[in-house]
């Protein structure tokens, strides 16, 4: 168990052995002008396992998600992804690092003018030298595992919230990667479609061997598919573990959070009228 | 008084300093675009012929209705100006020449850039924009595809490739909407229009109009795309973007119209 700023060291998944780190992150620190977003943050993520990055609004956890992506460069510290440092990389190696990554974005990040079928060939088209016919059966498998058989000939805006997410997801496994991102992944969807997405995404740590890593805020979700955690609150890790660990956690904004406590007092509106009009006055 | 003056200097350094960063990020563009054009096969991400067409189909074959009905009343607008003038000297006949020349020099390329400007600088805007709020841009870039290769090389290339094509059809028919006009004004007939075109029209007043082309291609291909890049605060931004691209496309036209124009007439 860690806890304030410190590095998250989480145990192997049973299944593993002795597992390689698949993301190690070094002391980060990232700025938006002149606003400090994260500040020293540390992450490690073993391979096969879920990881779920937590953390209210205005945590730092979309942000922390970016700079694993590559998306955002850090003021300071190091991110390694699958062995590659993404401050030095070249742009060559950061392109064949992210033949091995898969993303799901929060609002799907279909391509709204390409259809289902297109959209999930469109790494093989561009990454592979498949013939049509290979690409479209194997989009088509993809499709099948997120349950989007039938759908292919579709354009995303006739998709429904939860198709579009399984449909962004078959999108980011098509070309089998080792390391797949989610952000939000139940964000907008009903509970039922939540908790079926919530299987879809262990079924794919089990049956493809992905490590996956999910920022979410949704505490059920979480919960339902952790092997790890990682808690976010103002840019600083609050705390990082299995899932029992964290909930033992003693730190009083680690318990707001699980147990949605606001961890402001409620607005007192007589001493807050009070104090302006003495102010005014 | 010397407030106000440190505002309109702060003011003047401001909007210098925001054209100067985006005229290099227009550059910075083209050389990524040009980069990706030419390197893009040893690189493993070729830009890809079919995108190309497409963009070429989109920004050239769907314009050609509007560029060519707009060209045409161009020509019969010129032509009923030429007439009117030119009759005061008794000098009508001559009408020709003024339209042969000034449509192949000025008109066709500007009419068709102010066209090709509203449609297609718009509508890169807008869909680059839509693609950057959307987190298209972002899915691209995770997926190892570089969006300078994937959506500006083959706008560039495409509208590299229609624009001077649509600027010679709109001369074509900007002579037509004129011949046409002085067949029944002055009974001059269509043939004996063309034929004295032909003899009028020197390869070089042809090539000024369609070099004038190629640069309007570029400004309206990166001022759109540049545009849509710089998308931020949703669907908002997307549309501030979209007019500010249009407006911006058809100012640097009109402006590179007039300083082309000068260079060439020393």
């Amino acid at each position: 168990m860690t806890s304030k700023g410190t590095a998250g060291s989480p145990p192997a998944p049973e299944s593993a052995g002795v597992a390689e780190n698949v993301i190690e992150v070094r002391d980060l620190v990232t700025y938006y002008g002149d606003r400090r977003i994260l500040e020293h943050v540390g992450l490690t993520v073993r391979a096969g396992e879920i990881r779920i990055i937590m953390g209210g609004s205005g945590s730092g956890k979309s942000t922390l998600l970016r700079c694993l992506l590559g998306l955002n460069r850090p003021r300071s510290g190091s991110i390694r992804v699958l062995g590659t440092n993404l401050a030095g990389a070249t742009s060559a190696e950061l392109q064949a690092l992210r033949r091995h990554l898969g993303v799901s974005f929060q609002g799907g990040a279909l391509f709204t003018s390409m259809t289902v079928r297109e959209n999930v060939m469109l790494p093989l088209r561009e990454h592979t030298d498949l013939d049509e016919s290979t690409m479209r059966i194997m989009a088509r498998m993809k499709l099948e595992v997120v349950n989007l058989g039938g759908f292919e000939d579709l354009m995303p805006a006739e998709l429904s919230g939860g198709m579009v997410k399984r449909a962004a997801l078959a999108r980011a496994i098509v070309m089998d990667p080792k390391l797949l991102f989610f952000d939000e992944p139940p964000a907008g969807l009903d509970p039922v479609v939540a908790a079926e997405l919530d299987q879809l995404i262990l079924q794919l740590r089990d049956a493809m061997r992905m490590t996956i890593l999910v920022v979410t805020h949704e505490l059920e979700s979480a919960f339902a598919i952790a092997d790890t955690l990682t808690v976010l609150d103002h840019g600083r890790v609050l705390a990082a573990g299995t899932v029992d660990e964290v909930r033992d956690c003693p730190e009083p904004r680690v318990q707001n959070l699980l147990n949605r406590r606001p961890s402001v007092e409620a607005l007192d509106v007589d001493a807050y009228l009070r104090r302006l009009t003495a102010e005014d006055g | 008084m010397a407030r106000a003056a440190s505002r309109l200097g702060e003011w003047v350094r401001g909007r210098v300093g925001g054209a100067v960063r985006e005229w290099g990020y227009y550059g910075a563009l083209l050389a990524e675009a040009v980069y990706w054009l030419l390197a893009g096969g040893r690189r493993r991400q070729p830009v890809r012929a079919a995108a190309v067409f497409e963009q070429m189909m989109e920004i050239g074959v769907a314009a050609v209705p509007i560029v060519f009905l707009l060209s045409f009343a161009i020509g019969v607008m010129l032509a009923i100006q030429g007439i009117h003038t030119l009759r005061t000297f008794g000098a009508e006949s001559e009408v020709v020449v003024g339209i042969t020349l000034a449509v192949s020099r000025e008109f066709g390329p500007l009419i068709t850039a102010v066209v090709v400007a509203g449609r297609t600088g718009s509508a890169l805007a807008a869909r680059i924009g839509s693609m950057q709020v959307s987190q298209e841009i972002d899915a691209l870039v995770v997926m190892g595809i570089n969006p300078v290769r994937y959506l500006v090389s083959p706008a560039l290339l495409a509208t590299l490739a229609v624009l001077p094509a649509l600027s010679f059809m709109a001369d074509v028919a900007a002579w037509l909407g004129a011949a046409i006009y002085t067949r029944i004004e002055l009974g001059t007939g269509i043939v004996a229009f063309g034929a004295r075109t032909l003899e009028v029209l020197a390869t070089e007043d042809l090539m000024q109009g369609l070099a004038k082309s190629v640069v309007f291609a570029l400004v309206i291909a990166l001022v759109g795309v540049s545009n849509g890049f710089s998308v931020s605060g949703g669907a908002e931004g997307v549309g501030r973007a979209t007019t500010r691209s249009v407006v911006y496309c058809i100012s640097y036209i009109v402006l590179t119209d007039m300083v082309f124009t000068w260079f060439l007439s020393q």
